[in-house]
């Protein structure tokens, strides 16, 4: 027990010191899981409001499959993307294993379903008659879909946020793909874990409140941006 | 102008409109009155050209729109303005709300400025652009709505059910907008509501539309009086509806026979001819039996059965022989000392009644 307190008291230590290994490490966490967000919004928001505004054969088998890939296990996204990058992989000559840019691109692979998820659910938060007054209005098809989106865009901006939260937080790709190389691939979460493993409580300790400080502010941002 | 021809409507199973054919002329005001789900609001949006026909066509200013591409029918759509039964504010100001169909039209900002403001005192909403558009109430989101349909400034105006939300005074305010859209700029409107009343005050022409198909058009003379069978009769309070045969014929004078008792009624049916009579409760006078012959060609003492007071009237049922549903002032009704179970004399003209044949 006294080991616990004497690690949370070390903790505290080292976030108020502003240790480098932790700055470092949650720089490197924001920036990798922001970079995944930023992208995969701008390939989930426009796929969400294509299948959203257009009718085509399958759209409920594929909405069906999406939503089921909310729940894509990290290590299965990290080992689909595994196969795609590594050596003998078919995108084996980009080098990207074990690179940021690899995490990333994991990270983006397993918030991608929920993020055009929940952009469907913002769309069709917008009434019917909200979209017809907008076409009746005289709104071209582009200027239908761009306005539609403007309405839902608090609902779409909630969606973005989740998958910001689920990229920060998982652990299994950021470890396959990126290796917890220390100062180049190592996050908050694949450091809790190693540290753990080797018994430096401390470091495990800091790092996990920054991480729950972090989700914290999230869920308190989504919360907010909700209550809009 | 806009031209439906034999245009009917499925969704789905459901015919909500069965062949209907009807012209609405440039610049007037065309009313369409029936009760929820008779497929008012399914018409206007075949105009707007939200929906497509199951099949018959559907031309606006000589263009067959029934065939027309999505993308060519927004030119033409643009033309026109639609203001729904429920208005959907979008987010932002007001200010937004009313721009917003110019911004699709690509107007510019300097026209932008100077239209909304203009849009707005027309509704009666000067000085309402910085407000956000949600905080309004119902009616001022409502003309709103009516506001952001016209800065456009459209050649046709479509409004479903526009002031059924509304209070009588913002009512009366629309009502009057509507007139002074059509005398000022010469805006077809083509408007649906259960009200008819109101269809009465501001139609040019009313289409009685009764389970989905069009019973009656013509001016509101033309319907509250002379409605074409029993289904627009009813429909437009003609409560008075009674089956008889024309027993005589002096003149155009004709006696009626309904069930035993004459009624005499202006006609040109020769006797023997199978007739409906129609005659609405506000025809019918009541009046003390003081042994002064009325200018009345019908008269009758009956027994109050019902009395059923509305507002500043009450709806009386007169068992006189044959069941007669009359209205009378309130005050008139307490003058004349008027009660259920008492006896009254009651007394209708004869050019009252419209007939036709069965």
């Amino acid at each position: 027990m006294n080991e616990v307190i004497e690690g949370i008291i070390q903790a505290v230590q080292l976030i108020v010191s502003l240790d480098e290994e932790v700055l470092e490490i949650t720089a490197r966490s924001l920036l990798i899981s922001l970079s995944a967000t930023l992208i995969g919004s701008a390939i989930a928001i426009p796929i969400g409001g294509f299948i959203h505004f257009k009718e085509f054969g399958g759209k409920r088998g594929l909405v069906t499959i999406i939503q089921a890939l909310y729940a894509l296990p990290t290590v299965l996204a990290g080992l689909l993307v595994f196969l795609l990058l590594s050596r003998s992989g078919p995108f084996g000559f980009l080098r990207l294993m074990f690179t940021p840019t690899g995490m990333i691109i994991g990270q983006i692979v397993l918030i991608i379903p929920l993020m055009i998820g929940m952009t469907l659910i913002a769309l069709s938060g917008v009434s019917r008659t909200k979209q017809d007054t907008v076409i009746s209005l005289g709104a071209s098809e582009t200027q239908t879909v761009i306005t539609i989106v403007k309405e839902a865009r608090f609902a779409i901006l909630g969606g973005v946020i989740l998958g910001f939260g689920r990229a920060i937080s998982e652990v299994g790709a950021a470890m396959m793909i990126g290796g917890n190389i220390r100062g180049y691939t190592r996050v908050l979460t694949t450091a809790i874990a190693l540290e753990t493993s080797m018994g430096n409580l401390s470091l495990s300790i800091a790092l996990g409140l920054i991480l729950l400080a972090i989700a914290t502010v999230v869920t308190g941002i989504l919360f907010l941006v909700q209550e809009r | 102008m806009i031209e439906f021809e034999h245009v009917v409507m499925n969704f789905g199973e459901k015919e909500v409109l069965k062949d209907n054919s009807f012209t609405i002329q440039k610049g007037e005001i065309f009313t369409f009155i029936g009760p929820s789900g008779s497929g008012k609001t399914t018409i206007l949006r075949l105009i707007d050209m939200l929906e497509r026909p199951t099949s018959g066509t559907i031309a606006i200013e000589g263009t067959n729109v029934s065939s027309l591409k999505d993308r060519d029918r927004i030119p033409l759509r643009r033309k026109m303005s639609m203001v729904f039964q429920k208005p959907s504010p979008l987010r932002g100001t007001v200010f937004d709300n009313v721009a917003i169909g110019l911004l699709f039209r690509g107007t510019s900002h300097d026209e932008i400025k100077a239209r909304v403001p203009e849009a707005l005192e027309l509704v009666g909403l000067k000085g309402y652009e910085d407000r956000k558009a949600g905080t309004l109430s119902g009616g001022e989101m409502q003309r709103v709505a009516i506001a952001r349909a016209i800065s456009t400034k459209p050649d046709i105006l479509l409004l479903d059910e526009p002031t059924a939300n509304l209070d009588p005074v913002s009512t009366e305010k629309i009502e009057n907008l509507i007139f002074s859209l059509k005398e000022r700029f010469g805006i077809t409107v083509v408007l649906s509501t259960h009200d008819m009343v109101q269809g009465q005050r501001l139609a040019d022409r009313i289409a009685v539309i009764i389970d989905g198909r069009i019973g009656q058009i013509g001016t509101s003379k033309e319907i509250f009086y002379h409605p074409m069978n029993r289904a627009v009769a009813n429909m437009v309070g003609v409560e008075n509806i009674f089956e008889g045969v024309i027993a005589k014929n002096e003149g155009g004078l004709a006696s009626i026979d309904v069930d035993g008792t004459s009624i005499i009624a202006t006609t040109a049916f020769p006797p023997g001819t199978p007739v409906v009579l129609y005659m609405r409760p506000e025809d019918i006078t009541f009046h003390v039996r003081d042994g002064v012959k009325s200018s009345a060609r019908n008269e009758f003492t009956g027994t109050i059965t019902k009395v059923l007071p509305m507002g500043p009237n009450a709806r009386l049922k007169v068992d006189a022989g044959i069941t007669l549903t009359a209205v009378i002032t309130q005050r008139s009704f307490e003058e004349l000392d008027l009660g259920l179970g008492k006896e009254t004399q009651l007394a209708f003209k004869a050019s009252a009644i419209h007939v036709v044949e069965r």
